[in-house]
């Protein structure tokens, strides 16, 4: 049973802001359904799936949220595997709804993690109850020397260069420049990059994302009902998921998650590498673009360095990613999924304005959760509006 | 119990150790470093579990490493916000291949971060970090 162009992402809405002390959390979620909701037309009382997961989100936090809002949905998911959930939570609400569980879902995401000061990437503190923590947090891993570790070892294989992955952050500042919500705007060279301070190396300040508060949501329905509503639908072609660790000690660290939910995702949508027109990929750090896209598959492992460079990556480059300014520039609110989904939903209908890719007809987004370097999942998806 | 505030006081994270990985902990105490072995299939694994990752056998060997090994891959960390950490900047975050053939992460040690490498020949150092809790370290073959 295939999946492929069954249902649609009907409605997305990013939440505009970037720091929002004066804001909870399920507000900004509040807010974001409700922006998702206007975007299609539908309203909260069509809303028969809720899907979401979040940083401050406890065991049970999705009951406490439809308290919160009012709601008893058909089918719930709270599956939480880190920055990539909303990608996944997108295939999940589209198997949902094509297996008549539900109608009308919506996918959510809220976080305050500026205002409240989350060490997200440098916070390598404690641990908790994973078994596999206490081989590792005695060393003091952190988020930013996980991946730099992936980098460090693509250096080493590949002569992969630090001015190959400043570049990434180059062309997502650039594109951040003409998003007028982006958090950083101003423009930075190859030469900032790498004069700014090493955070672990070889991973330089700019090279990591940002921190910022916000949030955003989608509303997914199926193909039949998405045709009588507001924006043309981004219908879904193909899902992929997974994981990747330290597979008892036996890992090839250069092989990631995306290298398997990408090729689930590119065989059950039946379109090919050459047919995807820009790909929103998760950017918590130079490095997390480079491996990603080695292995989607979109260049060969070891060729990274090479196929990032010489503007490829610009939105009116050969291979047009992140258009937002990615989490690199424009966002990071602790799990970035959601604006995977969002800014490729925006770009297959036309509206980036500036940063419009032309001719825009298949967008691929692929979402990363936890450490390249310790263990993270990923989730692919591929949408089209044909 | 009220909080350490000596300086001598250790601050970083301590493992919490279970009854899959009591064995290896106390075998670190006794400045020793394993690794498991199926006995069905002969496939090594760790971390140390109670069933093959493999064959989910519950048939298990313990097989002591020589304790040598090669950086597979590090980093230098130059900031940590979390306490303990922040004051022992800049450290060295490592995968170790050991010769036994499985990868630990871990830290180098005894080794100025502008030296590190990959490929270093590498060998194991017992730090005993409490009296309770050693951690298995590892600093630049001599």
């Amino acid at each position: 049973m295939s999946l492929s162009r069954k249902c649609a992402v009907v409605g997305a809405y990013e939440h505009p802001t970037r720091f929002a002390p004066d804001k909870t959390m399920y507000q900004i979620m509040a807010e974001s359904i409700r922006g998702a909701l206007d975007d299609c037309g539908l309203t909260i009382k069509d809303v028969d799936g809720l899907l979401t997961a979040g940083m401050g989100m406890g065991a049970m936090a999705i009951v406490g949220f439809c308290d919160y809002l009012n709601l008893t949905p058909n089918f719930l998911d709270s599956t939480n595997i880190g920055g990539s959930s909303f990608v996944a939570h997108t295939a999940h609400a589209a198997a949902a709804i094509n297996a008549g569980l539900c109608e009308v879902a919506v996918v959510v995401y809220g976080s305050t993690a500026a205002s409240s000061r989350f060490a997200i990437g440098t916070g390598g503190g404690g641990g908790g109850g994973d078994p596999c923590d206490q081989y590792e947090f005695p060393f003091g891993p952190t988020t930013v020397g996980a991946y730099a570790m992936i980098a460090q070892r693509h250096m080493h294989d590949y002569g992969t260069t630090p001015e190959q992955l400043a570049e990434i952050a180059v062309t997502m500042r650039l594109h951040a420049s003409m998003n007028p919500v982006a958090k950083y705007r101003d423009p930075i060279t190859v030469e900032d990059v790498l004069a700014s301070r090493v955070i672990s190396s070889p991973l330089h300040l700019l090279d990591c994302c940002i921190i910022s508060d916000g949030g955003g949501a989608l509303v997914i329905t199926s193909a039949e009902r998405a045709r009588d509503l507001k924006k043309k639908p981004a219908y879904i072609l193909g899902v992929g998921e997974t994981v990747r660790h330290a597979a008892r000690g036996q890992r090839d660290f250069l092989e990631i998650a995306a290298a398997q939910s990408g090729r689930l995702a590119f065989e059950r949508s039946g379109v090919a590498h050459k047919d995807i027109d820009m790909a929103m990929i998760y950017d918590s750090f130079t490095i997390t673009v480079l491996a990603t896209l080695e292995n989607l598959g979109f260049c060969k492992r070891g060729e990274g360095g090479a196929f990032v460079s010489g503007g490829r990556l610009r939105y009116d480059g050969d291979f047009p990613i992140n258009t937002d300014g990615g989490g690199l520039s424009s966002n990071h609110p602790g799990m970035r999924g959601m604006f995977l989904v969002i800014e490729a939903v925006k770009q297959l209908r036309g509206e980036c304005g500036p940063r419009q890719v032309k001719d825009c007809k298949i967008a691929l987004a692929h979402g990363t959760g936890g450490a390249l370097g310790t263990r993270h999942s990923g989730a692919t998806l591929i949408l089209t509006n044909q | 119990m009220p909080q350490d505030k000596s300086p001598k006081a250790y601050r970083k994270p301590l493992p919490h150790i279970d009854e899959e990985s009591r064995p290896w902990w106390e075998a670190a105490q006794r400045h020793e470093l394993y690794i498991q072995k199926c006995r069905d299939c002969g496939d090594l694994r760790f971390h140390p579990r109670a069933l093959c990752t493999s064959c989910m056998s519950a048939r298990t060997e313990w097989v002591r490493c020589k304790g040598t090994g090669k950086i597979y891959t590090f980093t230098v960390t130059n900031q940590n916000q979390a306490g303990g950490f922040r004051d022992s900047l800049p450290y060295i975050m490592a995968w170790v291949e050991v010769d036994e053939g499985l990868k630990m992460l871990t830290n180098i040690v005894d080794c100025p971060p502008e030296q590190v490498k990959i490929g270093m020949p590498v060998e194991a150092v017992f730090d005993d970090v409490t009296p309770e809790v050693t951690l298995v370290k590892f600093r630049p073959a001599r």
